[in-house]
């Protein structure tokens, strides 16, 4: 079998801690051995039982499904969103991607609209209040016609879900230079601005997001980070979409064009 | 093993087990059920509060088709969005007995297939029910955003799943969960907006509050704070998920636990079939000591993946170097009907039984090729990578091993419960006014869960079932206030919470939770898990009560609860585990044949395929709780089988 | 009693949310739309500089023909309105646009530096104490902040260089650009300032032209792919454009040596005048290059 079972690196990790939201933070700095067939949160799963058994209380850190869909994982590794490999969730990165002898500088996201909650675990409750905005259909349960009434075109259904894939992971706003939530908040325009079934609310929808978004994260420069850093790789595309529907809502004549 | 009166050998359903099935036909049941239910009037449907705990598909949809309807509905997630919950993680698809592809597909049919697929463990009217409101899911969701993936012609488009002879599935690429889920989630934040739905996230259920034996409310802790506070409403829905982490090592999500089942169970609400679970046939294996999860790999790849091991012991050779005389297709020479499209459970233990025998591949031995080169030849690398691109990089990235040039290598895992809290038709546990949706409860999928049925239940049971059912008995409730949360019930429920908290800062032992989980699972793993035989199962009686007094006393749980303590959340999940586990073993134990998921090895026909006992055993086991150190009572319900007949399955 | 949003969120806005101003001016209430203006006018004065510069290029024809050029701006409206009236209107609307470019910019960076953890430092700099690799941002988007003061400082110089004639004092000739040109780019320092400034110029606008599709919406598969040529080619040509002033003047080339009419306010630009008329009228303008040859 190949793959490089079995091998071992040493890595130094300086660790972030931060015992509360309104506490000083500091870098721990801890030396691990590890395989490199361990997936980086089991390195620091390990860390963590060392702590535990040397009487230290363990790093907190976010993760659930370990699969890279539920977004709840997330840490600047070396000054990157989710670490060096691309298109890749921290619970999907395997320690392989290290070298022996590496440092590796672990963080929490940060962001203003992030604010620390412990060690590496942050808030990002406001993306949830972005959605409250208006990222929804309004559609009671019941009130839909057959599923196959109205045609989408299958261009238009491939491009919504390339926005849908978003997890909600909040990596772009960690990535962005700017704190800004552009992409998140554009996917998610995007993915039901895209669809027949969205247009309906499309400029409401877009207009409520995107000040709610302003109430809480920065402003857009165009970098380009928060898209290297996506593990979804959603594309900068949706950010220009929203752009231009934000002022078409602010310019159009919304009440004779016959949509909200 | 104490032994109540009435067990296994008795007959008849439990007087507390009355399942309110309606009468009728079973295609006309629900129908006309939902007409003799009582209503309640639109402006008196604000005077009631509902609390929904869980907001996967099943307690988002139901939050939220309930805050639509004009409940006041508190919804509780312990993650920090509501989007995160562990329904975001399945993959394959959604049943529904649409028929768009017009190949013979009905409400009938998919009703039939659900039960026969649970091996006649489940209750034909709530599957029939299910396999009706299934086509509504679909246009709900389609309704919500949901972008299917579609045909050509901008028409949704469906796939063969599980085996299925019709192409009833639908699927969002490889994230239908999530797609639905974020359906499901977007009409919760709609109502959440709205001011109907009071969100309240990484707050904890811990406790289950009764006052005169009905529902009252819950007790919650919240993660970051560490505050412990009651909250009361007229009924209390627990959508919180299954219990495969049980095992430590699943594809269940981190945090996936028992905890609200189990302390609803422990106030009264009844444990049924604990020991069906479901495994998974295609997984990445176990790497190491440090795992911490498993990965699945979605079941579509066994449509064109050929499965084998070597013929001989120990072979240490790559996959590439070992020649055809030297494989064992053991699927296709043993089913060669099926071939490797067997069903889960049949494709599970013939691995199990390969790898026992030495044969099992990679460098822990503990697996078999899932091989595409038959495939690729034929069909070319990139028909393959369009049809399978996002696994094979999914695998690629977690095992280092390239997919297209080496064989993958699998092996089954925990993957699902089709036990759970015992609930009537209503969706109410046998606690009056406790409600139990998705994968909690244990109502439709019998001893074994189809593809893409899990989705189907979960948003059926919040969208389209329980909207309706708990009406019936709010109802009767006009009038009534919901107890203040300074009753007697509530701030007792608050301190044995609060000392709980305590108790597991205090210890200070020497082993942390983890380990004690690890231990646990491996327990539970060879001891009931994919078969299951007497000795084994007296063995973990013995076992896991040990260990758990070591728990108790060993355990490692530094900090404060004051703060976020992952260690202290972990801590309580785990007790509730030992004791789901214990229980699990009593109850694998008492069913003596084999069924779905539940494989007995005294229980074989001479094929080696699962034995079913229909004369002692077509009937749910639901267990009632009495105190620490009592043995909980086995209660049972009859099933009967009017409209599917009972057969033998085979897939030779 | 319903659920406020502290409650639900414990995360508080970083800024609230005022009143709507009427329409259109809600539109630079909004980031998203302040972007907007802000690539508006960006577009505005890229298109500026890149005729500023062509513009310019008649100092290799010669004074009379760089006089004539400037004379040309003065008239542009012909007889219809007083002489200089439309330049002064696109003296203006090019004030307005640099202003409200600017604004815009200083109040998204100041929102930006507050969305950052460190809140009030300021954005394009938020910082991880462990370091901050950046993958995707060039270095021209990281220093927009940076370039964009510089440019802006400049401008002031240039004016006061060029237009009032703040330091060339004595030398200083109204209305003949060609001789401020060469007394002022024949200096080496200010040369230099030219140069730096001019690389910033160019390095604002090879991030600017393409953020400026982004910010507008501009998006097409067809063609999204020219939007970066697209800038690059236009900082490119405004770079090589405006950098070959002062290092010409530097090499010599702009120069007074073969200057056939006298330098000064009155005699030297009525010279200037007729034999820029003259020229044309023979054809031969472009002999006049011969001047500034050595």
């Amino acid at each position: 079998m190949g793959g490089g079972h079995g091998e071992t690196i040493s890595v130094t990790l300086r660790v972030w801690r931060q015992d509360g939201p309104d506490e000083p933070g500091r870098f721990d700095v801890h030396h691990q051995t590890i395989s490199t067939d361990a997936s980086f949160l089991e390195m620091l799963d390990l860390l963590n039982e060392e702590l535990n058994a040397a009487g230290e209380e363990p790093v907190a850190f976010e993760s659930d499904c370990r699969e890279g869909i539920c977004g709840t994982c997330g840490v600047m590794i070396n000054g990157r969103a989710h670490g060096p490999q691309k298109a890749t969730a921290t619970c999907q990165l395997h320690m392989r991607e290290f070298s022996d002898g590496d440092e590796i500088v672990i963080e929490p996201f940060r962001a203003a609209g992030f604010p620390v909650v412990r060690d590496l675990a942050v808030d990002r409750s406001p993306l949830d209040r972005i959605i409250e905005a208006g990222g929804y259909i309004s559609v009671g349960t019941g009130a839909a016609s057959d599923a196959n009434l109205t045609p989408v075109p299958k261009v238009a259904a491939d491009q919504a879900f390339d926005a849908a894939a978003c997890i909600g992971c909040g990596a772009c706003v960690a990535a962005c230079p700017n704190s800004a939530a552009q992409l998140f908040t554009s996917a998610k325009i995007g993915h039901l601005g895209l669809l027949p079934q969205g247009q309906a609310e499309r400029w409401s929808r877009t207009e409520t997001m995107v000040e709610t978004m302003e109430e809480y994260f920065g402003s857009c420069t165009n970098h380009g980070e928060c898209s290297e850093a996506c593990p979804k790789e959603i594309s900068l595309d949706f950010i220009a979409f929203m752009n231009r529907d934000y002022i078409k809502a602010k310019v159009r004549n919304r009440a004779l064009t016959g949509q909200h | 093993m104490s032994m109540d009166s009435d067990t296994a050998a008795g007959t008849g359903t439990s007087p507390r087990l009355d399942s309110k099935v309606p009468a009728g036909a079973t295609a006309d049941k629900w129908e006309n059920h939902k007409f003799s239910m009582k209503l309640v009037n639109p402006n008196n449907k604000r005077k009631f509060d509902v609390i929904v705990v869980g907001t996967g598909l099943a307690g988002a949809s139901a939050a939220a088709s309930l805050g639509e309807l004009g409940y006041r509905v508190k919804a509780f997630t312990f993650h920090d969005s509501p989007r995160r919950a562990h329904s975001i993680a399945a993959q394959g698809g959604i049943n529904a007995a649409k028929n768009y592809p017009n190949d013979g597909d009905s409400v009938h049919r998919l009703f039939y297939d659900t039960v026969k697929g649970g091996d006649y463990r489940s209750r034909e009217a709530n599957v029939h029910r299910l396999a009706e409101v299934s086509v509504n899911i679909i246009d709900q969701a389609t309704a919500q955003g949901v972008p299917f993936a579609r045909d050509y012609g901008g028409l949704l488009d469906n796939r063969s799943f599980g085996g299925a002879q019709v192409s009833r599935t639908f699927y969002a690429r490889g994230q239908t969960g999530q797609q639905l889920l974020i359906g499901a989630y977007s009409a919760l934040m709609r109502q959440v907006a709205a001011g109907t739905v009071e969100l309240h996230t990484r707050a904890e259920l811990l406790d289950v509050v009764l006052k005169e034996d009905r529902a009252c409310g819950i007790v919650t802790r919240d993660l970051l704070s560490g505050e412990v506070t009651p909250h009361s409403a007229h009924a209390v829905v627990l959508a919180t998920g299954g219990y495969g982490n049980v095992y430590f090592l699943s594809t269940n999500a981190m945090m996936c636990n028992v905890t609200a089942a189990w302390r609803a169970h422990k106030k009264g609400a009844f444990f049924a079939n604990p020991c069906y679970t479901q495994i998974h046939p295609t997984c990445i294996p176990v790497s190491d000591d440090f795992q911490s999860k498993l990965t699945l790999m979605s079941e579509s790849l066994r449509n064109d993946g050929r499965i084998w091991v070597p013929n001989g012991m120990d072979d240490a050779r790559a996959a590439a170097d070992i020649p055809e005389s030297d494989r064992d297709y053991y699927l296709e020479r043993k089913y060669p009907a099926f071939g490797n499209l067997v069903p889960r459970d049949v494709a599970s233990r013939n691995a199990k039984t390969v790898c026992d025998e030495g044969r099992g591949i990679g460098p822990l031995k503990n697996g078999v090729f899932l091989d595409f080169q038959a495939v690729i030849a034929r069909d070319g690398v990139e028909a393959i990578s369009a049809k399978y691109g996002n696994l094979f990089d999914m695998y690629h990235r977690i095992t280092g091993e390239n997919p297209y040039d080496q064989p993958m290598r699998i092996y089954p895992a925990i993957h699902y419960t089709m036990g759970g809290l015992w609930v009537d038709y209503h969706l109410m546990t046998t606690v009056p006014g406790l409600y139990s949706i998705g994968e909690a409860n244990f109502s439709d999928h019998g001893a074994n869960r189809l593809g893409a049925s899990a989705l189907m239940q979960g948003l059926a049971d919040g969208y389209f079932v329980l909207p309706y059912t708990i009406g019936d008995d709010l109802a009767g409730l006009l009038g009534q206030t919901a107890v203040p949360t300074d009753d007697p019930v509530f701030t007792e429920a608050v301190r044995g919470v609060e000392d709980e908290q305590k108790r597991w800062l205090s210890i200070n032992g020497t082993r942390s939770v983890d380990q004690f989980h690890k231990q646990l699972g491996r327990i539970v793993w060879e001891h009931i898990g994919m078969e299951r035989d007497k000795a084994g199962l007296e063995q973990a009686l013995t076992d896991i009560p040990t260990l758990r007094e070591e728990f108790h006393s060993d355990v490692r749980v530094l900090g404060s609860a004051a703060t976020l303590n992952q260690s202290l959340e972990k801590a309580g999940r785990v007790a509730d585990f030992f004791e789901l586990a214990e229980l699990m073993a009593r109850d694998a134990l008492e069913r003596e044949e084999s069924c779905g998921g539940h494989f007995r090895s005294e229980h074989q026909t001479d094929e080696g395929e699962a034995q079913r006992d229909d004369e002692n055993f077509a009937h749910v086991a639901a267990w009632e709780w009495h105190s620490e150190g009592t043995a909980q009572t086995r209660h049972r319900e009859e099933l009967s089988f009017e409209d599917v007949a009972l057969s033998q399955r085979s897939y030779k | 009693m319903a659920q406020t949003t502290e409650q639900r969120y414990r995360v508080a806005p970083v800024r609230s949310r005022g009143r709507e101003w009427p329409f259109p001016l809600n539109l630079y209430q909004s980031a998203v739309g302040r972007k907007w203006v802000m690539a508006l006018t960006g577009m505005g004065l890229i298109g500026f500089v890149l005729i500023h510069m062509v513009g310019n290029l008649h100092v290799y024809e010669g004074p009379a023909r760089m006089y004539e050029y400037a004379e040309s701006l003065r008239t542009i409206g012909g007889g219809l309105v007083p002489e200089g009236g439309v330049l002064w209107l696109m003296r203006l609307g090019l004030l307005t646009m640099f202003v409200v470019h600017l604004h815009s910019a200083i109040t998204l960076s100041r929102m930006s530096g507050n969305s950052s953890e460190k809140a009030g430092r300021i954005s394009g700099a938020k910082k991880y104490e462990g370091g901050r690799d950046h993958i995707a941002a060039t270095f021209a988007s990281r220093t927009m902040r940076w370039t964009g003061p510089i440019i802006a400082l400049f401008v002031l110089f240039h004016l006061a260089d060029l237009t009032w004639g703040w330091w060339l004092g004595g030398d200083f000739v109204p209305g003949d650009p060609y001789h401020n040109v060469a007394e002022s780019l024949g200096y080496l320092p200010v040369a230099i300032i030219y140069v730096v400034a001019n690389i910033a110029l160019a390095w604002h606008i090879f991030h600017g032209a393409w953020s400026m599709f982004q910010s507008l919406g501009v998006n097409n598969p067809r063609y999204n792919h020219l939007r970066r040529t697209l800038a690059t080619t236009l900082a490119g040509l405004i770079l090589v454009g405006n950098l070959s002033f002062p290092i010409l003047a530097q090499a010599g080339l702009i120069d007074e040596d073969g200057r056939m009419c006298p330098v000064g306010e009155v005699e030297g630009n009525a010279c200037l005048a007729e034999q820029g008329h003259g020229a044309a009228a023979t054809g031969h303008g472009t002999d006049s290059t011969g001047s500034v040859s050595p």
